[in-house]
């Protein structure tokens, strides 16, 4: 059975017909093209498809596309915006945050709503808000500096 | 230091695709009217195939075809290659069986690819893979080396008797019989080097594009190493020219060993794709990942050392079976042996070493290179040894180590077990790695610990490794069969600006960055006017990839000779332009100048001349600034230095916590220390994944039981601590660049101090021996007495 589903995508207003048992990312990679989303289990641990829904972090392949219909989403291609990176993309930059740049999309989503929830958070706090991030080249040392740096210029942005 | 330049933490080029998610993964990757490939495997650990019945999946719609072994067999499909040929003591060689891309009479492992199915979409290729039936005769089969080695022990291959590949050797048995004959004291242990899965963030991928107009294919491929895919695929499985087949490995999420490999799914894609004339794309989903991705260590080994009373080494035994899986996957025999037993000797002063080694086939996913690669294996071993001998000896295991080191004024130092080490100061890491650690104060640290109800416990390790294999001729003689040299192109143009081909590939570790800075030091052209091309065999000339920490000793160095080249090159048009001797000219930073004189040339305006020729000796010298440099590097580079772990335990559960961890590494000389701090953490963090969280486990009957991110302990955030890292340089003597390699140390010296530490913490419970991973209750049951 195929569905209908519409929502708002990094500002724009977007749909696309997809079988009724599509995943939202699936939707959203293989049905509008976004692919800085990405997936790496299939078993909701890794993080790497974290994207915002109605502006909470959310693993998009534990959601249906059809669950999505009429929402507010934001991948990691609307985070930056007119061309300026958000300061948490800058902060990864900064602190080296990244090496192959897999899990970084999600990590980025999913600490801009960490940020959201806990403008200042400490290190245990990052660490444990990543519980659901996995990272297997950076050790997490330089994405917890990059979060809490990129916590800091938000505050101050 | 240049801004920019050699050393200075320069941020990454990189960087910005992947923080925006505009990478280019080969899962981003989208060829017009493909077809997406499943593939069926085996649910057995070792079966006859009776028949595989495709009739209903075939039929549904949306399905193209399905293809079996028999089908691959009939268009001569050839099996995959090994890469490294073993050869025994007794100077047979290495059992070396046939591996087809999809079998066609017998599975062998669960996870065995049996056929593919090929549809319109991935939904329906997976619903079509339901339907295909396959009938199996259920065999006996072994799941890991007990099982294996035992009396009458099924067999995964009839010509490998007992299981066994090879039995090899290396080391002077007589001599170091002799010492253990003349010691004082012997030390035993028996270690588990516990099977890994490698687990990079991005499932493995593969996508192959026939071109029937020009008969050419490309494979689109998650790769470390495009061209020796190209090589091992195009020569030994499909036949396929060089020049007709490109290999494209672009954005690679990680590899960690994991994707040297030539894979069973990249031929399947390539073929099947001429068979149907359309693109196919196949990416592993994580179970598919966990159950075909080579997995990593899997050592049982027993080890004695000889001691003099006061804890001189005299001699080394060391006695392992290795798991090499069902078929030899690319370099799974090296990893046991030339990358194994060579490192025996680690950083200490023991005369007589001997090592035997038997690898052993089972029926589990093929065994290959997980980072580090029989390294991570001999340091562990070495490692927690050294500190059971400090242990019987009463002798303080800092004081042990220094005892035994190689010193400084004894490199070169040939060792026992085959290796030169060219240089080092192992005291001088070692001392950076204590003040760092603060360890003068651990006492202090410990009764805090205590007064909360935590025991606390440290651990050191003194490791060393070997990067960047070579010479190739050495290696051929060692059984590799391939060359180990790296390749190098800088291509100047017109406007001076640069592009560098490289046969290195980098899936996180920077080279993008690393060796733009090379380019910037040796020719002064603005770091934002370079671009570093790699992962594609239709751009860069050759290249063997990226493997054994080897990229900088290796790549950087053949990036350096192609730099000199264009150099020189560049200074004889200067000569030409400032009508000047061209010994007489300079070049620094940019400029070519007349030396003694403000007369100059800026590179840009050489560059330009060189593709406009119209002021231009061209009866001496050809247009164009291009030059391309072979390297082949005269020995390894040797790595070393001190890891040293604090953990704390919890004696009610068992639970260990790393606390504090320092690494004081030697890596020669440093390009970019951001870059290199960063691949000291992730190593780090996989070595403490390895010695607490990770081991890959199947049940007797040869199902994986760690086959999810569910089931496997992969390291999260907060099982980490920061880490404290710092560095002690002696230059590579051998290389331009002095560098060593970093990529692997991390995980090679960790697991042992980790284990050390753990065992620190449990002194009191007359704990002599604990296997990784250490487990809340494999720590428990120690305590009770029960380990």
């Amino acid at each position: 059975m195929s569905i209908n589903v519409s929502f708002t995508l990094n500002g724009e207003a977007v749909s696309a017909h997809v079988a009724s048992r599509t995943l939202l990312v699936e939707m959203i990679r293989e049905h509008l093209g976004r692919t800085g989303t990405h997936v790496g289990c299939d078993t909701s641990q890794c993080g790497a498809c974290v994207i915002h829904v109605n502006g909470r972090s959310v693993k998009s392949c534990t959601m249906l596309a059809a669950q999505a219909d009429g929402a507010e989403i934001v991948t990691i291609e609307g985070v930056a915006k007119n061309g300026q990176l958000h300061p948490m993309q800058e902060a990864f930059r900064e602190h080296h945050g990244l090496q192959c740049g897999f899990c970084t999309p999600g990590m980025i989503m999913s600490a801009l709503d960490l940020v959201k929830q806990n403008p200042d958070p400490s290190e245990k706090e990052i660490r444990e808000w990543l519980e659901g991030n996995l990272c297997r080249c950076t050790g997490y040392h330089n994405i917890v500096r990059a979060i809490k740096a990129g916590a800091d210029s938000m505050r101050v942005g | 230091m240049t801004e920019n330049g050699f050393g200075a933490a320069v941020r990454r080029k990189e960087d910005y695709r992947f923080i925006t998610g505009r990478g280019q993964f080969v899962d981003d990757i989208n060829r017009p009217h493909q077809l997406y490939a499943q593939i069926i495997r085996s649910p057995i650990a070792h079966g006859k195939i009776n028949k595989v019945d495709v009739d209903a999946a075939i039929a549904m719609s949306g399905v193209v075809a399905v293809f079996t072994g028999a089908d691959m067999a009939a268009d001569g499909v050839g099996g995959i290659p090994c890469g490294w040929g073993i050869t025994s003591k007794d100077g047979s060689p290495m059992v070396e069986p046939g591996h087809p891309p999809l079998a066609a009479e017998c599975v062998r492992y669960v996870g065995d690819q049996v056929a593919v199915v090929l549809a319109e979409t991935l939904a329906i290729a997976r619903d079509a893979a339901e339907l295909v039936d396959v009938d199996y005769a259920e065999l006996p089969s072994v799941a890991n080396l007990e099982s294996a080695s035992a009396d009458g022990a099924p067999l995964v291959w009839d010509d490998a008797k007992g299981n066994v590949c090879f039995d090899w050797e290396i080391g002077d048995k007589s001599a170091t019989d002799a010492a253990f004959a003349s010691a004082d004291q012997v030390v035993t242990i028996d270690i588990v080097n516990n099977r890994l899965i490698a687990n990079a963030m991005e499932p493995r991928a593969a996508i192959g594009d026939y071109d029937a107009g020009k008969d050419e294919y490309t494979l689109y491929t998650t790769s470390q190493n495009p061209h020796v895919i190209r090589m091992l695929m195009g020569a030994f499985v499909l036949s396929i020219p060089e020049h007709k087949l490109r290999v494209i490995a672009p954005d690679v999420g990680g590899g960690f060993g994991s994707k040297i490999c030539h894979y069973a799914e990249e031929a399947i894609v390539t073929w099947a794709s001429r068979k149907v004339n359309r693109p196919v794309k196949w990416t592993a989903d994580r179970s598919e990942s966990f159950i075909s991705d080579a997995h990593g260590r899997d050592h049982v080994s027993h080890a004695e050392l000889a001691m003099s009373k006061d804890g001189d080494f005299l001699g080394l035994r060391v006695s392992t079976r290795a798991n090499l899986g069902a078929y030899l996957s690319t370099f799974g025999p090296a990893v046991p042996t030339i990358l194994y037993a060579t490192l025996l000797a680690g950083s200490y002063k023991t005369p007589a070493i001997h090592a035997e080694v038997k690898a052993m086939f089972t029926h589990t996913v093929p065994v290959d290179s997980y980072r580090g690669a029989g390294r991570p294996e001999a340091s562990y071993l070495l490692e927690r040894l050294v500190d059971k001998a400090a242990k019987q000896t009463g002798i303080d295991p800092i004081e042990l180590r220094r005892r035994n080191f190689i010193q400084p004024e004894d490199f070169p130092y040939q060792t026992p077990v085959a290796l030169e080490y060219d240089t080092g100061d192992y005291d001088a890491a070692m001392v950076k790695a204590i003040e760092l650690a603060d360890y003068a104060n651990f006492d202090k640290r410990r009764e805090e610990s205590a007064a909360r109800g935590k025991l606390r416990g440290v651990g050191i390790s003194t490791y060393i490794e070997a990067c960047g294999i070579a010479p190739s001729n050495v290696a051929g003689a060692l059984g590799a069969r391939a060359g180990l040299y790296e390749v190098g192109t800088v291509r100047v143009n017109p406007t001076g600006s640069v592009t560098v081909l490289t046969g290195s590939h980098s899936h996180g570790q920077g080279h993008e960055t690393t060796f733009a800075q090379l380019v910037v030091e040796e020719l002064g052209v603005d770091f934002d006017n370079i671009d570093i091309v790699h992962g594609d065999t239709g751009k860069v000339p050759f290249g063997m990839g990226t493997y054994g920490s080897r990229s900088a000793a290796v790549g950087g160095v053949a990036l350096m000779n192609a730099l000199e080249k264009i150099r020189t090159k560049a200074k004889k048009i200067a000569a030409h332009l400032l009508e000047a001797s061209e010994d007489d000219i300079e070049f620094k930073d940019g400029q070519l100048s007349v030396a003694g004189t403000d007369r100059s040339v800026a590179f840009g305006d050489v560059a330009m001349a060189a593709y406009v020729p119209h002021n231009y000796p061209l009866e001496t010298l050809e247009p164009g600034l291009e030059e391309t440099a072979f390297y082949d590097p005269k020995n390894f580079t040797f790595p070393a230095g001190c890891h040293i772990c604090e953990v704390e335990v919890d004696p009610d559960t068992g639970v260990v916590e790393v606390v504090r961890f320092t690494a004081g590494d030697d890596f020669g000389r440093i390009i970019n220390p951001m870059i290199v701090d960063g691949q000291v953490h992730g190593g780090v963090t996989q070595g403490i994944g390895q010695a607490l969280y990770e081991q890959c486990v199947y049940d007797d009957s040869g199902q994986l039981l760690t086959g999810s991110m569910m089931d496997y302990c992969l390291p999260k955030a907060d099982n980490v601590p920061n880490f404290a890292v710092t560095t002690n340089v002696t230059p590579c003597t051998h290389n331009v660049l002095g560098v060593k390699g970093c990529g692997e140390a991390g995980a090679i010296g960790s697991p042992p101090a980790v284990i050390n530490a753990v065992l620190n913490a449990l002194s009191d419970y007359n704990v002599d021996d604990l296997q990784m991973p250490a487990t809340p209750e494999r720590v428990w049951q120690a305590m009770q007495g029960n380990g």
